[in-house]
């Protein structure tokens, strides 16, 4: 019943707005075109203008109004070279949107059509067009350069001191895998994944899975000042690991592994007293459609010191040790799957 | 080919009664079905075209404000749409799945069926022939063919809404693996074959009028309509259709070796998965391949969708501001620019998919540039509005509008368009602000710049001009109250095509943004059916055009009768003298000069 009655009141806008519209109609017909023309074409000209204010006004208010909901300073090097480029961007689109948008809407109210006003014919200027090519180009020029010079850093090579850490989406979290004492992590294969115990499909024949350790909360421990490097993967479907706090994304495709590297430069806990919210924590968004939970797909980044890290990771269990907890902690001997894999010659390699 | 030879050729091919002939007398009554179904009358095609669009426009829109209240109102209920959507708003509550569907469907509806069918398909076909001086289009049964395979391609995307396992629900760009497995989501099933099937009937349509409509421009223009005194409207057009000729073949192939990743176990795209408790026995494939191919016609897309909003915004702006487009021969060719360019920066897109980062560079490069062709446009459009002596209806606020739309949008493109800036705001809500302004809502509005100009050529009637000026302010207000604050949003590293964002803490704080943001979209969205009540009462029951150029335009549309017969001009086809923006004094009190009065003598052609 209430549904009735709403569809009735809407309808009832909509035939009144209707009949305005077409009263309107009958009343300029009644009182002469002419006249009314002009004067209509007054008022929409003012009303024009009153956008013009209108969207000036908003424009601020809104400023205003995300004051303190924005990202805190960039927690990475590169971050802070992202925040300065995005403000040089935003300086020169801010001038180019507030000039034209004031032209647009001032020539619309100034020229707008009067008794009296004659169009004045101006069809062409070269000089004009020149003009209003090469600024454009000069200023492109400009940010073109700035920010591919930002674009070579942050995706250059990964320092050799580099942490390597692997991280691997999943329909809907992140698994984490840290290469354990040898700094080194081992081979997997897709086809040796089985969620009850081998997660990451990790091939037990290479002893560098031997001490890698898995994080199936998707936490990622990072030390500060210390640059880390993610191997990107993904198990099933694209998903894509957003960082928001350190300025940076990149997609793990499933076959393929992609890579990124950074340098967090403030720790969680700074970070809590800079945002002045005890709860803050660095997240990992998942930013590629990756399903019905892609919306959940969260992953957390705890940075910390390096005395934190490495009394963390001592208590720290192998990834082999939890998912075979009678097994000896000897590496087995290879399983016959394993050469079956081996003539397909597709496993997947990771340095 | 002679204008005698073409207009008898049009009679033949369409039965039309001719005056040559006849004079219109003897002209027998067409059946219904010829007439309204399987027209070949191009003003014909283009009236189903533009029905279609409206109709699907709206399906898309409802769309919009269901996801929206989800968004805005996550804890609330809404049994208004478990009226609508069943099972999948169970309790009035959106499922997962299902927002995924409706976000979907509408990238879809409002991309391909409502601004490149609805808004190419009813331009193209109505101006091209009026305004160049054809009898109709090179090939009316092709063109006939054209509409047709729209909408079996219709049937077949409204269809899949109505699936057990739900449409497409993978995004509008159905990226694989996630749209190739049924196993990955359950829009992926039937759903997602009833999509690819729609599509490939989309790209069909597509291609059978972008041919259609090149030839016609290339081949039937009257005598004197050289290339250079073509409107900008069918410069426009045209470069809109070589766009599509020339991209949408790449899409097909990309969905045809989806269609075999799907069901013909082939490993295009699909390699080393492991998903519903099982390895995949796909290897080799490349997920990134499909993007590729989706995106070489996925960028020019973006122009088949604002290039014909860009060709009419020029010609409204110039008639009502009684002054010739400023430019002309740079409008021109800043729109060769911007189609050569088009093809160029498809990569733009994948700048964080693990694509080569020098690969990049040179798309950060590309991508740029076009800002330059852009920036001629504004300027050009600036200089068309100074000193002229605008009249203010609907057509003219809403080409207004588009180019205000078109700088808010087209800037944010320059920080995407850097991989530096790029590699944060990559799917988040700057992107959606971004493109929803410019090739959604500056592209509708010059869509609808063109309807309220050309509704009293399309109908013999005018449109109503109140709720004209209601439909553009509270669209243009709403617009930017919409998309202005997610510019924030995305800035703030918010993501994309989330379903709700309370878990999430650096972004649950914009929830009451969300809801504000939600409440103005419904607005919007019932202010739209403003326009749609318009358009059809004003079919039937609008003021009568009582001049063949209501407008004091120039071009040749308006030297038709009021209502044209098929084959547009009852007599010989006008002959053209000059380009199509001699707005000045003609000697006799009038403002414009048509372009087919012959040059005075003296006067200097431009």
């Amino acid at each position: 019943m209430s549904g009735f009655i709403s569809i009735l009141l809407v309808s009832l806008v909509f035939v009144i707005i209707y009949q305005i519209g077409k009263a309107s109609e009958y009343a300029a017909a009644m009182k002469g075109a002419e006249t009314v023309k002009y004067k209509t074409n007054r008022v929409l000209a003012w009303l024009l203008v009153g956008f013009y204010v209108v969207m000036l006004y908003g424009i601020w208010k809104c400023n205003a109004y995300f004051q303190g909901m924005m990202l805190p300073v960039a927690a990475s090097e590169n971050g802070g070279k992202f925040d300065s480029m995005f403000m040089i961007t935003l300086v020169v689109t801010g001038i180019v949107f507030f000039l034209t948008q004031t032209l647009l809407f001032w020539f619309a109210y100034r020229y707008q059509t009067t008794e009296t006003r004659k169009s004045h014919y101006f069809a062409h200027s070269n000089k004009l067009e020149l003009v209003w090519t090469t600024i454009p180009a000069i200023v492109m020029a400009v940010l073109v350069a700035v920010g591919l010079k930002n674009w070579a850093t942050f995706t250059s090579a990964a320092p050799a001191d580099a942490t390597v850490v692997e991280i691997v989406g999943k329909q809907f979290n992140w698994l984490v895998r840290y290469p354990g004492k040898d700094k080194e992590i081992g081979k997997r294969d897709f086809r040796k994944i089985n969620d009850a115990n081998n997660v990451l499909g990790l091939d037990w024949s290479d002893p560098h899975n031997n001490d890698d350790i898995i994080s199936q909360k998707g936490e990622l421990h990072l030390v500060v000042n210390k640059p880390v490097k993610l191997l990107i993967g993904s198990r099933d479907v694209i998903h894509d690991v957003g960082l928001p706090h350190f300025r940076l994304k990149m997609d793990a495709v499933p076959g393929i592994t992609t890579t990124m590297w950074f340098k967090p430069t403030v720790t969680t806990e700074e970070m809590k007293k800079i945002t002045n919210n005890p709860n803050f924590v660095y997240e990992i968004s998942c930013d590629q459609m990756c399903g019905k939970g892609h919306y959940s797909m969260r992953g957390t980044i705890i940075v910390e010191t390096q005395e934190q890290y490495d009394k963390w990771m001592s208590e720290q269990q192998t990834y082999y040790a939890e998912a075979n907890p009678a097994a000896a902690p000897a590496a087995p001997a290879a399983p016959k799957a394993d050469e079956k894999a081996d003539t397909n010659k597709k496993a997947v390699t990771m340095k | 080919m002679n204008n005698a030879e073409i207009a008898i050729e049009a009679a033949n091919v369409a039965h039309a009664g001719h005056a040559e002939h006849d004079h219109g007398h003897e002209h027998h009554e067409q059946h219904f079905i010829t007439k309204y179904i399987f027209s070949q009358d191009h003003k014909m095609i283009s009236k189903q075209f533009i029905v279609t669009g409206i109709i699907w426009a709206i399906i898309g829109a409802l769309m919009s404000v269901f996801f929206r209240l989800q968004l805005g109102f996550p804890d609330s209920t809404f049994p208004i749409m478990e009226k609508f959507l069943g099972e999948w708003a169970k309790g009035g509550k959106l499922s997962p799945e299902f927002y995924y569907a409706l976000v979907t469907m509408h990238g879809t509806i409002l991309v391909f069926f409502v601004l490149t069918a609805g808004l190419s398909g009813t331009f193209a076909n109505l101006l091209i022939p009026l305004q160049i001086g054809a009898r109709d289009m090179a090939s009316p049964f092709m063109n006939m063919l054209s509409y047709w395979f729209f909408f079996a391609s219709s049937i077949f995307m409204f269809v899949s809404l109505f699936v057990e396992t739900g449409p497409a629900s993978g995004g509008w760009t159905t990226y694989p693996p996630l749209s190739a497995l049924k196993e990955a989501s359950m829009g992926s099933g039937l759903g997602m074959d009833l999509w690819l099937i729609s599509m490939a009937l989309f790209v069909v349509s597509s291609l059978l009028g972008g041919l259609n409509y090149i030839s016609t421009i290339l081949n039937m223009r009257t005598k004197g309509m050289t290339m250079t005194r073509m409107p900008l409207t069918i410069w426009a057009l045209l470069f809109t259709a070589v766009l599509g000729v020339l991209s949408f073949p790449v899409l097909l192939s990309g969905f045809v070796l989806l269609i075999f990743d799907r069901n013909f176990g082939t490993s295009f795209y699909l390699s080393e998965i492991f998903i519903g408790g099982k390895a995949l026995p796909h290897i080799g494939g490349s997920a990134i391949l499909y993007q590729h191919l989706f995106w070489f016609l996925g960028h020019p897309e973006v122009y088949i969708i604002m290039l014909p909003g860009m060709g009419m915004a020029s010609e409204v702006l110039s008639t009502h501001s009684r002054k010739p487009i400023f430019g002309y021969f740079a409008m021109i060719i800043s729109l060769i620019g911007i189609t050569f360019l088009a093809f160029l920066v498809w990569a733009h897109h994948m700048f964080v998919t693990g694509m080569s980062p020098f690969l990049g560079s040179i798309f950060v490069l590309l991508t740029l540039l076009i800002a330059i062709p852009s920036a001629v446009k504004v300027f050009n459009w600036l200089t068309t509005l100074w000193r002229g002596n605008i009249r203010f209806n609907p057509p003219m606020l809403f080409a207004i509008g588009f180019v205000s739309l078109f700088i808010s949008g087209g800037l944010t493109g320059i920080f995407l368009g850097n991989s530096a800036i790029d590699i944060h705001l990559h799917d988040t809500y700057f992107v959606i602000a971004h493109f929803h302004i410019v090739m959604g809502v500056s592209a509708f509005f010059g869509m609808f710049a063109g309807i309220y100009h050309w509704f009293p050529k399309m109908f013999g009637r005018m449109m109503n001009n109140t709720l004209g000026y209601i439909h553009f302010f509270v669209t243009l207000t709403g617009a930017y109250l919409i998309f202005w604050p997610m510019h924030y949003e995305g800035i703030a590293g918010m993501p994309r095509r989330y379903y709700d964002i309370s878990a999430w803490e650096s972004f649950k704080h914009f929830q009451e943004i969300n809801a504000f943001i939600s409440v103005i979209a419904t607005i919007v969205f019932f202010a739209q059916l403003v326009f749609v009540i318009n358009f059809f009462a004003s079919m039937f029951r609008g003021r009568k055009v009582t001049s063949m150029n209501p407008w004091q335009a120039t071009t040749l549309e308006w030297t038709t009768p009021i209502n044209p017969e098929h084959g547009n001009w009852p007599g010989e086809i006008p002959e053209v003298y000059r380009w199509p923006y001699d707005y000045k004094d003609d000697g006799n009190g009038n403002d414009f000069i048509m372009q087919t009065v012959p040059l005075r003598p003296g006067e200097e052609s431009h």
